[in-house]
């Protein structure tokens, strides 16, 4: 069987399932940020006073933070309100981070794991083995009340990563390069398996990125392989054990896609779409007015370290804003610790407290028509990050920061 | 189960949660959110559609966020039925989850004009377009979609069944 068969099946006490049954499946572990504000109006609209399982579950609030409006601060009353009703004692208020980066960071997510959570980049935790993904707040409703939810058993893809990737391309280069070439269908109600050696000399970080974008490509569950670098990630943060994670040889009829990441050159997703994608040598110049670093894509240490080597001793572009989100608390304190954050300050940066952000257009740095913004974010639709008439470009940190430094979108091969 | 019948608004491929109703609405109650709904895609949308009208779309429908404003948005401004090439996977449950019908059909896109009358059969999983007579068959909707359809949503089916555990 496939990956996310085996979970499915062990989830839904049966031996064995096949793509395209549908199963009623236990949840592992749920997760939910400010929506879990409507997941508790659900909730009492039904009138359900207790949870199944409270100790399973993991709120973090991330989107609003701070509230931007007296609209949002309600609704973090709402969500601080139902966690003490539920009795949710994994609560993270303002200072845990984005939800997605704090259940891995805190050890909330194992491989194996069957996770739901509300919010579309919920794939994330593939990158440690787990089948997670993205439900609205009804369905997290009706799952926190019974324990279960139904799932289709998906098709298996894989993409097997090969060769050695040239710094400075990233595994952002890699997901992004594969929306473009394959379409942003391209895993449409599938699991996606990612094997090969360059998935295997990634750090977990580097997987995060990958395993985050795995919805862009209509991806349902990402896997990568337990290994070394996994159990060492885990080891700092759990002790509760877990099942390892090992593909088996893919089927006859299994489709298997098979990539040279040797040869890989630096892209962008062009707007308005995140399968728009373009390699950097072929862009014309054109001018950015903001850079965004940080989100649950490439907010995380690795990311801050790449766009601090890239920024050190110069300035960002004074036609440019510099916007860095660091994707948690803990790892903003380590960049504070490491000194990154002072080379972000000394360039001309404005650091972000941990959170969203400007990422999905409510607050901290929106577009104003015309406005032209290079982000490491997941998505560059159209009205995502302010107006609908400014223009969002997805790229790498290194590229990012680059770009922040030249007032335009820069190559960070030639910085 | 049964018969939609509605007017046709056309849209083509990779529709966005943000095209539905853009990021800052997100927290917005569902009275002000039906008034932005396609604001950049389809300005006119707002004023002209009708309650009753149907959705044909193309590929990937929905893609992007998981909030479920989108599905219930374009609910409440009326909307009964979406048919497209295909739907993103987190669209999909979240508009079956409050029960408005959404269904694929392969081929879709180019059988259906802006203005014609759609005609859905669920029991029968067949499309018909009323005005040209043309009829195409759709994925059938598997009885788990169905159940929760029929209740009205999935926090029906869990009131029904007395909040699940309690």
């Amino acid at each position: 069987m496939t990956t996310a068969e085996k979970i499915l099946a062990r989830a839904s006490g049966r031996d064995i399932v096949r793509p395209g049954e549908y199963v009623t499946a236990k949840i592992d572990k749920f997760m939910s940020h400010d929506a879990f504000a409507a997941v508790h109006m659900s909730l009492a609209s039904v009138g359900v006073q207790k949870i199944c399982n409270p100790e399973r579950v993991v709120v973090a609030l991330d989107h609003y933070v701070p509230p931007p409006t007296q609209r949002a601060a309600s609704i973090h009353q709402l969500v601080r309100d139902g966690v003490r009703k539920y009795g949710i004692t994994n609560f993270y208020a303002e200072r845990g981070g984005i939800a997605h980066q704090v259940m891995m960071e805190k050890g909330h997510v194992l491989p194996g794991q069957l996770v739901v959570g509300t919010d579309s980049h919920t794939c994330t935790y593939g990158a440690l083995g787990a089948a997670s993904c993205g439900i609205g707040f009804s369905e997290m409703a009706y799952a926190l009340a019974t324990g279960k939810l139904w799932f289709r058993v998906p098709q298996t893809i894989r993409f097997e990563l090969n060769g050695e990737l040239p710094f400075p391309v990233s595994s952002k280069d890699i997901i992004l390069k594969i929306a473009g070439d394959y379409s942003a269908e391209a895993a449409q109600y599938k699991a996606v398996e990612f094997s090969g050696r360059a998935s295997r000399d990634m750090s977990v970080e580097s997987r995060m990125t990958i395993s985050n974008m795995a919805v862009e490509i209509g991806a349902k569950f990402c896997f990568f392989e337990t290994d070394d670098k996994t159990q060492a990630y885990l080891s700092n943060r759990t002790h509760v054990p877990y099942q390892e994670i090992h593909f088996e040889e893919p089927s006859e009829n299994m489709e298997v896609y098979h990539i040279d990441v040797s040869e890989m050159e630096p892209v962008v997703a062009i707007p308005h779409c995140v399968d728009n994608v373009k390699q950097i040598s072929q862009l014309e110049r054109l001018e950015i007015h903001q850079a965004i670093l940080g989100s649950c894509t490439n907010g995380r240490l690795e990311d801050l370290r790449i766009g601090a080597e890239f920024i050190k001793g110069k300035t960002v572009h004074p036609n440019v804003r510099l916007l860095v989100i660091p994707a948690s608390w803990e790892i903003y304190r380590q960049a504070m610790d490491e000194g990154l954050l002072s080379i972000f300050l000394e360039a001309g940066g404005i650091i972000l407290n941990p959170s969203c952000g400007p990422c999905f257009g409510a607050h901290m740095g929106l577009l104003a028509p015309g406005e032209r913004c290079i982000s490491s974010t997941n998505r560059n639709f159209k009205g995502r990050m302010g107006s609908d008439q400014a223009e969002v470009f997805l790229a790498s940190p290194a590229t990012v920061i680059t770009s922040a430094v030249h007032g335009y979108i820069a190559d960070p091969r030639e910085s | 189960m049964y018969v939609i019948e509605g007017r046709v608004w056309v849209f083509g491929d990779n529709v966005d949660t943000d095209a539905i109703v853009a990021g800052e609405y997100l927290d917005a109650p569902i009275e002000e959110t039906i008034k932005h709904v396609f604001a950049s895609l389809k300005p006119d949308f707002v004023n002209e559609v009708r309650q009753g009208d149907v959705i044909v779309a193309g590929k990937n429908f929905g893609c992007g966020s998981s909030r479920e404003n989108a599905p219930a948005s374009l609910k409440a401004v009326g909307i009964k039925c979406i048919i497209a090439e295909s739907f993103a996977r987190i669209f999909f449950r979240n508009a079956i989850a409050i029960g408005l019908p959404v269904i694929s059909a392969l081929g879709v896109p180019g059988r259906f004009q802006e203005g014609d009358t759609a005609s859905i059969d669920f029991s029968r999983s067949m499309i018909v377009n009323v005005t040209d007579g043309d009829s195409l068959p759709a994925e059938p909707l598997a009885d788990e979609m169905i159940e929760i359809l029929d209740s009205g949503g999935i926090l029906e089916v869990l009131r029904r069944h007395g909040g699940g555990n309690q």
